[in-house]
């Protein structure tokens, strides 16, 4: 099991290589930085000092060589927009959305395992069918239209919640959190639906069928035949044998919530790392747009580990170190 | 003699389908008494399993049973539901099924398996019932039970896992256990094994068993009595000897004649010719007399022949008659 580990760790780390390529060739082939930082007014000689500054002079392998280092301290330069620390923007955003995919991802979790089990047990329940079908639509419609709708139902016509920002959030020092006050849970509902929602009907399909195809195995129907209680042959028998392909999917999935919560960040005006990208896009701000996509792949490449030792948890199968197994 | 353990009467197993109803099973009767082991066996799709999982109540949907009595020691169960069926499973009647590869939950340690089963059943604390399984996988014969009890199925091999099926059935200790083609799925020499065991724990704890098989040989090594089933129905029912020395029924006979022996060398197979009728082409009369050489006119007339309407051993209007039979 150790050497696994270490096989995915070395594996993620070359992930990691490949995508801060990605991200370092953006600063070569996005125009060139320097010409955007001088402005108009400049000479020859301001552009070679900035470039030998900013090391821009140096051989390519060395460039990336540096760029790797530093990224690797979380040092991603200045912003070319704000001229302040990347890294600093970076960690002033990312609560917003950490706190907004972590909700999100609770309500995809909780959710989508409830009503799939519900959905794979009573298959031809009114409320099943009624669940069913609305599904359809969480996985038709697009995020945007969700928000907008959303926004449209509960803010304009009703008016019971905020249609945009964080509400109040409290200053803890080195986080702000929406937690604590009113307002800023009552700012976190729509935002969190929107952007929950499509994983929550993914996550519920996937449980419901994975769960039907378990509920027909042999181990179920023998404990049956032991006269064992539903709830105890559904919970403990059938959802964990669903779980290992549930969790790889969600653990996708969660990642996928931070890091698409752009669009729904877009919609709602959320002060996250999403509107940030989406800003730094607009401005061809390359530093925070290769920050942003180095965190992201290393949030996903640290959650497919986390998933990967997640198995070793639910399935003994996979535990047997020569020991004698199998068939 | 006393009660028998179970008694089904005249049972019918009816599947609706869009093209009127099918049945599995049709108007069977038997006992079993407590430390017998009553052999059925039958081709695929001959009704043997439909009938243990009427039962145990394990029918899936849409089949049901349409009349007929099942008694358990002489309560009727055939129309019980939910938690009183609940109740009777694993307590008073256990089942084994053919695969104990795909039987045992994979992620549960057969210990698990085996207290969470007892405590459901019986009033005990969490260490007796621990206490209780390694006793029961003692008794099936797995070697070093305390140490094994925290292994997972994926650790035993074919054979072991058989075993640990066969002590979580019995473990809240029922007076009758359906065994399900327990031997198929396993190699010849493990067969031989499980079958002892079988035997083994019929005649100490008095348990009935029902053990359904396709394999004459299992029938003529553990049974005491076998009811052969063809389409459905009874085709003969009788003592374990007789049947396969003597049998009546033109149907048994062909399927002794078609069943190799090792010890008797090259004598060719005989086969029955034509196969077994669909559930939705039954013939009227006997199910069995387009295949039957000695059918004759009375064979293609409903009713079809019955157990009781004929000499109560064998589902024909023209069984086979053995000339030493009188001495026996």
């Amino acid at each position: 099991m150790l050497a696994y580990i270490i096989r995915r760790v070395a594996q993620s780390i070359l992930v990691l290589l490949v995508t801060g390529f990605v991200a370092f060739s953006m600063f070569s082939f996005v125009g060139d930085p320097v010409e955007n930082m001088l402005g108009q007014e400049r000479t020859q000689a301001d552009v070679d000092r900035l470039r030998g500054q900013l090391g821009l002079d140096q051989p390519f392998v060395v460039q990336y060589a540096k760029f790797l280092q530093q990224a690797a301290q979380g040092n991603f330069g200045l912003s070319y927009r704000q001229g302040r620390e990347v890294s600093a923007i970076l960690a002033e955003r990312l609560p917003a959305t950490l706190e907004l995919a972590f909700v999100s991802g609770l309500l995809a979790l909780g959710g989508g395992i409830g009503f799939g089990i519900l959905t794979a047990i009573r298959r031809r329940g009114i409320s099943s069918n009624v669940i069913m079908t609305l599904s359809l639509v969480g996985v038709s419609l697009p995020t945007f239209l969700i928000g907008i709708l959303l926004i449209y139902v509960f803010s304009v016509e009703l008016g019971w919640l905020p249609s945009f920002g964080r509400g109040e959030v409290v200053d803890l020092g080195w986080w702000t959190t929406g937690f604590l006050t009113v307002s800023g849970l009552k700012a976190l509902v729509l935002p969190a639906i929107t952007l929950g929602l499509y994983q929550m009907t993914l996550i519920m399909r996937l449980v419901r069928t994975e769960m039907m195809e378990v509920l027909r195995m042999d181990y179920i129907r023998f404990a049956r035949a032991r006269g064992l209680r539903e709830r105890s042959i559904n919970f403990r028998h059938a959802l964990r044998n669903t779980l290992v392909p549930v969790i790889t999917i969600t653990g996708l999935q969660l990642g996928s919530i931070i890091a698409f919560a752009i669009i729904t960040e877009t919609v709602f005006q959320w002060p996250g790392v999403g509107l940030l990208f989406i800003n730094a896009v607009q401005f061809v701000d390359i530093p925070v747009m290769a920050a942003y996509l180095m965190m992201i792949s290393v949030m996903f490449v640290g959650i497919n580990l986390i998933v990967d030792l997640l198995y070793f948890a639910i399935d003994p199968r996979l535990r047997v170190d020569g020991k004698a197994g199998g068939h | 003699m006393s009660e028998p353990v179970l008694s089904v009467r005249d049972l019918v197993v009816e599947i609706p389908t869009r093209h009127g109803v099918l049945r599995p099973v049709d108007g069977v009767s038997y006992d079993i008494a407590a430390g017998e082991i009553l052999g059925v066996v039958g081709e695929s799709g001959a009704g043997k399993s439909m009938t243990g999982n009427a039962v145990i109540g394990l029918l899936d949907r849409p089949a049901r049973i349409a009349s007929g009595e099942v008694l358990l020691q002489g309560q009727p169960i055939h129309q019980l539901q939910g938690a009183a069926l609940r109740k009777l499973r694993g307590r008073h009647m256990g089942m084994i099924f053919q695969d104990p590869l795909t039987s045992l939950n994979p992620l549960l340690t057969v210990g698990d398996q085996l207290t969470e089963t007892i405590q459901e059943h019986l009033d005990l604390s969490a260490s007796q019932a621990h206490e209780r399984a390694i006793a029961a996988l003692d008794e099936v014969g797995i070697p070093a039970a305390r140490q094994r009890i925290d292994s997972y199925p994926h650790e035993f091999s074919g054979g072991m896992r058989q075993r640990v099926v066969i002590a979580l059935a019995l473990c809240a200790e029922p007076e009758l256990i359906i065994a399900d083609e327990p031997t198929t799925a396993l190699d010849v020499s493990v067969q031989a094994q499980i079958i002892a065991l079988l035997r083994r724990l019929c005649r100490e704890r008095g348990v009935a068993v029902m053990l359904v098989t396709h394999d004459m040989g299992v029938i003529a090594e553990a049974a005491d009595r076998v009811a052969v089933m063809y389409a459905g129905r009874l085709a003969e029912l009788g003592p374990v000897r007789e049947v396969v020395t003597q049998a009546r029924h033109p149907y048994t006979a062909g399927l002794m004649a078609s069943t190799p022996v090792a010890s008797q060398g090259q004598k060719r197979l005989r086969q029955i010719p034509g196969a077994m009728p669909r559930l939705d082409a039954v013939p009227a009369g006997c199910a069995f007399h387009p295949r039957c050489e000695r059918a004759q006119a009375r064979c293609r007339q409903a009713p079809g022949p019955t157990l009781q309407a004929c000499d109560g051993r064998a589902a024909c209007w023209f069984p086979i008659t053995h000339e030493q039979e009188a001495t026996l």
